[in-house]
């Protein structure tokens, strides 16, 4: 069932047009990679999913009961979080805050945010304050923060960024677990590999065209062909068929 | 110590001004975190040169200072958000242009009008300058910021935490900005009186940077930096008048020994975790 549908969009910002024409669905329980260029517009597209930036033509339509502010987000860490004193049980529960507006948080709330600091593995943490975390371990507080403020569908930006190898590999897995969870995810990335290891939909942005389907295809495709540093072995396509048939079941 | 405090306390301006100083000094702080976090820290110092020019335009004219002053520094706190916020502009060069040319109108203003004495109390602040109107401003602008803080507490963290990921989650980010900018725009009008143009952006910044030093949680932050800021005051004070030392830089001095203690104990308590 279709979670988000882009119809016919266009987006851009200050009168400039990045992304035309934009046609795609995504379903519940789908894992979409949107790669692509530098400026090809993965950001822009990202901002008007969330709602902070309107498009300029076309519609975008969430079904099932989602609401525009019912989207977990975990944007890129700015420089203001990096010597921010916050302890992690604050910046998750700030999540919450979508939610029906009391003065301070409830208990549900504070249940979630714990629940949602377990399912992300940092709640033995939630005392410690942001500032000290390592770089996995930041992401993790802000991916459970985004859990709270959502029920069907995170969109993550450039999530590994910086991290190193383990912690990265770790992030992966952390997300995979919360798809198969039936979190639906977007996430915007550079890393294409792993791109097409996890999700089940690519996204590729770029100028004046985009292609939109299983990653499968995606690496048989022009495009991806381009894309990739390295050309698709087939052993690799072999895998990734196998992997995706046997999530099915 | 105890017949010098009872000995300060019996001058009706005296109290007045410990009133004014003590709300403003909360007031700073508290705004003063948020403000701090959001690399907001020179819009206070901004604000200030242009009450100053404001003020000094208004003895100019004779007419009433606070009238004057407060809507022109409101103004202005709304146009330096809005600089810092359009990337286009670089904020730092914006609140330096804005700063110095009030500075420089307000100095201009003061030499055609020809009132040289106020200069000095402008610049550097006097505790002779608060009026019982004053003291009643600062208590309702007081209760104001308190009861904002209390209330909007979990939304001013997020907005101040991740403005985008709070906009995203449909909180009226902007609305929160304008509060944020109104409540500074007030206290630094009231507070530049006692503490002096050049010396309230003090009081902004001072305590929640010490505070920052050793406490790891938002909450606590804001509420030592609210302490750390009314016991500078009046240890500033005590010292402005056993001293006799003007009030306003004594109060600074307090507050930037106070953080060099706090950045001292950083320095420490690092080392010792480190080894």
């Amino acid at each position: 069932m279709s979670l988000i549908t882009i119809e016919n969009v266009s987006m851009g910002y200050e009168g400039k047009t990045v992304i035309s024409n934009l046609s795609i669905k995504i379903n519940e329980n789908d894992y979409v990679c949107i790669v692509g260029e530098n400026g090809s517009g993965k950001t822009t597209l990202m901002k008007c999913l969330l709602g902070l930036l309107p498009v300029q033509s076309g519609t975008i339509k969430y079904s099932d009961g989602l609401k525009q502010n019912e989207i977990g987000y975990l944007p890129q860490q700015t420089l203001i979080q990096k010597d921010f004193p916050a302890s992690v049980s604050e910046v998750v529960l700030s999540g919450c805050l979508n939610q029906k507006h009391t003065l301070f948080y409830s208990k549900e709330q504070k249940k979630l945010a714990a629940k949602n600091m377990e399912r992300t593995g940092i709640y033995p943490l939630r005392k410690k304050c942001f500032r000290e975390l390592s770089g996995g371990q930041r992401q993790r507080a802000m991916l459970a923060r985004a859990l709270c403020a959502t029920r069907k569908l995170i969109i993550l930006d450039e999530p590994v960024t910086g991290l190193d190898p383990k912690a990265m590999q770790d992030m992966y897995e952390l997300i995979k677990r919360l798809n198969i969870s039936g979190i639906t995810v977007v996430m915007v990335t550079h890393d294409i590999t792993a791109a097409v290891n996890n999700a089940n939909k690519i996204l590729h942005l770029s100028r004046n065209s985009y292609f939109f389907g299983i990653a499968h295809q995606y690496l048989h495709s022009e495009v991806g062909k381009k894309f990739m540093i390295t050309d698709c072995p087939c052993d690799e396509c072999q895998h990734i068929h196998h992997l995706s048939g046997g999530e099915q079941q | 110590m105890i017949q010098t405090l009872v000995e300060m306390f019996s001058y009706n301006f005296i109290i007045r001004a410990f009133i004014v100083g003590i709300l403003v000094s909360l007031c700073a702080s508290l705004l003063g975190v948020t403000l701090v976090l959001k690399r907001y820290s020179m819009i206070g110092d901004g604000l200030s040169h242009v009450g100053f020019g404001a003020l000094a335009v208004a003895a100019a004219l004779n007419l009433a200072p606070l009238e004057v002053a407060v809507p022109v520094v409101i103004i202005a706190a709304f146009l330096l958000l809005r600089l810092s916020e359009n990337s286009k502009i670089n904020g730092d060069a914006a609140i330096a242009i804005i700063s110095s040319t009030s500075l420089a109108v307000g100095v201009a203003a003061v030499s055609i009008s020809g009132v040289n004495t106020d200069l000095n109390s402008y610049l550097f602040g006097s505790i002779l300058a608060t009026t019982t109107a004053d003291a009643v401003m600062c208590g309702i602008l007081a209760v104001a910021v308190i009861v904002v803080f209390v209330i909007f507490y979990n939304k001013i963290f997020a907005v101040t935490f991740d403005e985008s990921f709070s906009k995203a989650t449909g909180l009226r980010t902007g609305v929160y900005n304008t509060v944020i900018a109104l409540l500074t725009a007030m206290t630094i009008v009231i507070g530049m009186r006692i503490m002096g143009t050049l010396l309230i952006s003090a009081l902004i910044i001072f305590p929640a940077l010490s505070s920052m030093r050793l406490c790891k949680h938002f909450k606590t932050v804001i509420i030592c930096s609210g302490i750390l800021s009314i016991c500078c005051f009046f240890v500033g004070m005590y010292a402005s008048y056993s001293l006799d030392t003007p009030a306003g830089a004594s109060v600074v001095i307090a507050n930037a020994a106070v953080f060099l203690i706090f950045a001292a104990v950083e320095a420490v308590k690092t080392r010792i975790i480190k080894s």
